[in-house]
């Protein structure tokens, strides 16, 4: 890993992303209109195949892709703009965001021709949500210490194991998933592959796990003699490890690092009104001026991205500055609208927001990458560990 | 970063590094003045990077004079580069010719007023500004002040000191009066494009948060190394989460003061960029306080002595981020100007490249 440079230069976004900013304004404006979407508390958090699939119509999905697989063949900067504003807005995003931005680049680099063909098109048209299978029982931060395992059988694999944390899969055509192919060696990271599984496959068990808000979004899925065929694993056999580079660059360093609370912050702006008190002023303006800062680091790595650079470590900064960001929102949110400011069935629109982020903050810090697996990411490229 | 602007922050960069000796701190920090520092910044020709070619400079851009503010930050350059360069932004706007340097500017605290009146052929001026930046070295004192309605630049020589002060890093912060004095005719503009009080101080704040921004990269520098070289319990401290966990939130926050100022500084090469500074302002000093904070904590005994140049940084961290507006008065100024906006207008106008502030 090279020494980070702390450096995010500025980015001045060509013309073209210019105009894809106002495009995507129109189209939501006009998407929100038709009644396809509402914003709400969960900002862009929700799935709502049908806007995936309008999505994928307006050409706004697997946009970076080359057109025989159903991409678009834009640039990073593009797709950077596309997807800031889609989120910024609350667009329902998740019906497509691991296809879009996990598994699709997965497949681009690694994944054999017959994949492409199948996957990249349907995600492509918002057609296919991907759940990634990573987390297990003894096995969250720590990954590589995963116990679903694979076995050889004729033509393909066996699988046995439970995975945890895994976000949709109760709703996913495929899921990316994380195995064992050979037992645990010296080399922690070896042995381990990556297979595409079709959830409508017999073997596979999966059950709601309810989150503290009372909504099902993650489940346990459990693989009991699950066949996968040879044609379904990812690059080579064992190979899986290596092939997690560049797309936490990705993941990380995304404005949905940022955004998770912008509903309400946003809903705090209007709830304080156009006369803030001083504590307000200096409360509100504290956090955008944090925003403003976010998205110009996050930009700047769009650029790098772009560049052909891998900001990894860039990137694990983003997320902990943004993830640490958005949970400040709520906390700020509730001092700046005490008690007796709520229960005005008026501003029913804000408490929805600061109920329902309060309450999702603790996930941001540490889906993803916890903090300290990132403070670790970093502490790492600066030679400390 | 372009070519030309790396060649100028490396020069500026190994220029300072060799100025600014042990000896230059000390006698800077009993508030002597430097002439020899200050000639040989002179012969650099780095004080005269904002002034244009069409008044005889070298015609650097606006982000030239910055990346070089940035350099002097990180150095700790005890003289005032930043001052003389906002003085000839004042004197250009107000189209009085250029002036050689040491120069400081004022008033430089929100609120302060001169009285500028005609007195047949001369100016008089009368009035009090505390906390002029290196008053008591500068060859002049460039002030913005009113004249019925209208925003004036005057240019007063070897200002008097009534009372000398200084900022947590001991550098001069003097008061100066001026009780009816005469200047000359043409020391003094009005109208036109002088810049306004306001205006100043929003220039000092880019002058500074850029200059913090380097001031972070030596903190952060120095406290790296510490942590690979101090060893305790049989280990360097680096080898420590926790020191590595602290070190990793100051690599954070010097990358998001990093970003702000390179953000901030493209900004200000095309235009206003006043809420680019307000944010900058808020963001940096933010950063400034906690990078500081822990600097020191890993540091520890050793970084609280004179001795550990620690302290050159930091402190001047702690005094600038005050200067020209903390982050509390820059961000209950963007706290308006969001209010303004409402919830809709705030994406709108912080994705927009030439940012107009509602009234």
């Amino acid at each position: 890993m090279s020494t980070p440079s702390f450096s995010f230069a500025p980015i001045e976004l060509p013309e073209s992303a210019s105009r894809l900013r106002t495009e995507v304004r129109e189209f939501l404006a006009a998407e929100q209109k038709a009644g396809n979407f509402t914003p709400g508390a969960a900002g862009w958090s929700r799935v709502d195949p049908e806007f995936s699939r309008h999505l994928g119509a307006r050409g706004w999905l697997g946009m970076t892709w080359p057109k025989k697989y159903g991409g678009h063949e834009r640039t990073a900067l593009e797709r950077y703009v596309v997807i800031e504003e889609l989120l910024v807005a609350g667009a329902p995003m998740r019906g497509h965001w691991a296809a879009d931005r996990q598994l699709g680049p997965l497949l681009l680099e690694f994944g054999s021709e017959e994949q492409r063909q199948r996957y990249l098109p349907e995600i492509a048209a918002g057609r296919c949500l991907v759940a990634i299978g990573l987390s297990e029982p003894d096995s969250g931060s720590d990954l590589a210490a995963i116990r679903t395992k694979a076995t050889k059988v004729d033509g393909g694999w066996r699988v046995e194991g439970r995975k945890i944390w895994t976000s949709l899969a109760h709703r996913a055509q495929v899921t990316s998933l994380f195995v064992r192919t050979e037992p645990k060696g010296e080399n922690r990271h070896a042995g381990v592959s990556r297979f595409l599984v079709d959830m409508s496959s017999p073997g596979i068990t999966v059950r709601p796990i309810i989150n503290m808000t009372g909504e099902h979004d993650f489940n346990e899925v459990i693989f009991d003699d699950l066949f996968v065929p040879d044609d379904m694993v990812v690059g080579a056999v064992g190979g899986a490890w290596s092939q997690m580079g560049k797309d936490l660059a990705y993941e990380r360093s995304a404005p949905d690092r940022w955004l998770a609370c912008h509903d309400l912050l946003l809903q705090t702006i209007d709830r304080v009104g156009p006369k803030p008190d001083i504590a307000q002023s200096e409360a509100l303006g504290r956090l955008v001026a944090h925003l403003w800062t976010l998205q110009n680091m996050s930009l700047s790595i769009a650029g790098m991205l772009e560049a052909g650079a891998n900001p990894n470590v860039e990137a694990s900064i983003v997320k902990d500055l943004g993830t640490r960001y958005d949970q400040e929102i709520p906390q700020i949110a509730r001092t700046l609208v005490p008690e007796h400011m709520r229960g005005d069935p008026a501003h029913q629109r804000f408490e929805e927001s600061l109920r329902h982020n309060l309450l999702f903050a603790p996930a941001v810090t540490i889906r993803g990458g916890t903090t300290e697996i990132l403070r670790n990411t970093i502490a790492r490229a600066l030679g400390l560990r | 970063m372009s070519t030309m602007r790396e060649i100028l922050v490396d020069s500026a960069a190994r220029l300072f590094g060799d100025l600014c000796t042990n000896e230059v701190h000390a006698r800077a920090e009993k508030g002597a003045r430097q002439s020899e520092l200050w000639e040989q910044l002179d012969a650099s020709g780095l004080p005269q990077a904002t002034v244009s070619e069409a008044r005889g400079g070298a015609g650097a851009d606006p982000g030239d004079a910055l990346a070089v503010i940035r350099e002097m930050g990180a150095a700790c350059l005890p003289a005032p580069l930043a001052e003389t360069m906002l003085a000839e932004l004042l004197l250009a706007a107000a189209g009085l010719p250029p002036r050689s340097g040491p120069l400081t500017v004022g008033p430089v605290l929100k609120g302060e007023k001169l009285s500028l009146a005609r007195r047949g052929k001369e100016w008089e001026i009368s009035g009090t500004l505390h906390r002029v930046p290196w008053a008591r070295h500068a060859h002049a004192l460039v002030v913005v002040t009113q004249v019925d309605g209208e925003w004036a630049t005057a240019v007063v020589e070897r200002p008097a000191i009534t009372e000398p002060g200084m900022n947590y890093a001991n550098e001069p912060r003097d008061n100066v009066q001026f009780k009816a004095l005469r200047l000359p005719q043409d020391a003094v503009a009005v109208g036109g494009g002088c810049l306004t009080a306001a205006r100043l101080i929003a220039l000092g704040a880019l002058f500074r948060s850029v200059a913090m921004a380097g001031a972070m990269k030596s903190v952060f520098n120095m406290t790296l190394r510490y942590a690979q070289e101090r060893e305790q319990f049989g280990r360097t401290i680096g080898k420590f989460q926790s020191i590595q966990h602290q070190i990793a939130i100051l690599a954070s926050q010097l990358s998001a003061a990093s970003a702000a100022a390179d953000t901030v500084i493209a900004a200000a090469a095309n235009g206003e960029a006043s809420f680019e500074i307000a944010a900058a302002k808020t963001r940096i000093g933010e950063a400034a306080g906690i990078a500081a904070g822990i600097a020191h904590q890993v540091h520890a005994a050793m970084g609280f002595t004179y001795e550990h140049p620690l302290h050159r940084s930091t402190r001047r961290l702690w005094s600038w981020r005050d200067e020209f507006g903390s982050e509390a008065e820059w961000s209950a100024w963007i706290g308006g100007v969001v209010a303004q906006l409402g919830a809709k207008g705030l994406w709108p106008f912080l994705t927009s490249a030439q940012k107009t502030i509602p009234a």
